[in-house]
């Protein structure tokens, strides 16, 4: 999933930095992603991995790093694939 | 008189490529039926109006500081009076969150120029610094 995720963002997060190198926890908004990027980044991740981010969700927090990324959409596919 | 100001900044661009990306997924999520209208021209909705107004939302946040409060952009709205100005209508976790701060009005002002748009948000606070009702429209 991180890849994915790396991949992602490189697409549509607009960064000035190589997101396949970023470490994980690095913050991607102190990196260079306006808030404009992360919203497309939002759009691509739901496009990607078939999700919606709930308003609940739409915190600088769960934007800000891949792993904070990862968690959330690990949160969101786990609640996908119950009955 | 105590008050917050907020400005942010948009390329253009940015938006340009939001829309041919994501289309009608991005117009809806970010963007209120009303400035939807408000944006629409002959030609499609004009980018340059979006950016100014998702700039309004940003700056918007930058006063009303949330945290890491979720604040949907549906929740803070740019409507456009039909002498020109523009003025900001707050709804859920917005309306609240300002109310909760003390904010007794809010005046926004709007620009697009180069392929930027921009917004500054100023919200004038009580004197007291006590929390005023839920202000849904300044």
């Amino acid at each position: 999933m991180t890849d994915e995720i790396r991949k992602i963002l490189t697409d549509h997060g607009r960064l000035p930095v190589d997101a396949g190198t970023l470490p994980a926890d690095a913050d991607l908004y102190q990196a260079g992603m306006t808030s404009h990027a992360s919203v497309n980044v939002m759009l691509a991740l739901e496009d990607h991995f078939d999700v919606e981010f709930p308003d609940r969700m739409l915190t600088r927090s769960v934007f800000e790093s891949i792993s904070s990324i990862e968690a959330a959409l690990t949160e969101l596919c786990g609640e996908a694939a119950l009955p | 008189m105590a008050v917050r100001v907020g400005i942010d900044l948009v390329s253009v661009d940015a938006v340009r490529e939001s829309i041919r990306n994501h289309g009608d997924r991005y117009l809806a999520r970010i963007y209120t039926a009303r400035e939807l209208d408000d944006c629409r021209t002959a030609a499609g909705v004009d980018p340059e109006l979006l950016g100014a107004r998702f700039a309004a939302k940003e700056a918007t946040l930058k006063v009303l500081r949330p945290g890491d409060d979720a604040i949907p952009w549906l929740a803070i709205e740019v409507r456009r009076d039909p002498q020109g100005w523009v003025e900001l209508r707050l709804d859920g976790r917005a309306a609240a969150l300002a109310a909760e701060s003390g904010m007794t009005g809010m005046a926004l002002s709007v620009t697009h120029e180069g392929g930027f748009a921009s917004a500054v948000v100023v919200a004038e606070l009580s004197s007291s610094g006590e929390p005023t009702e839920p202000m849904t429209r300044t």
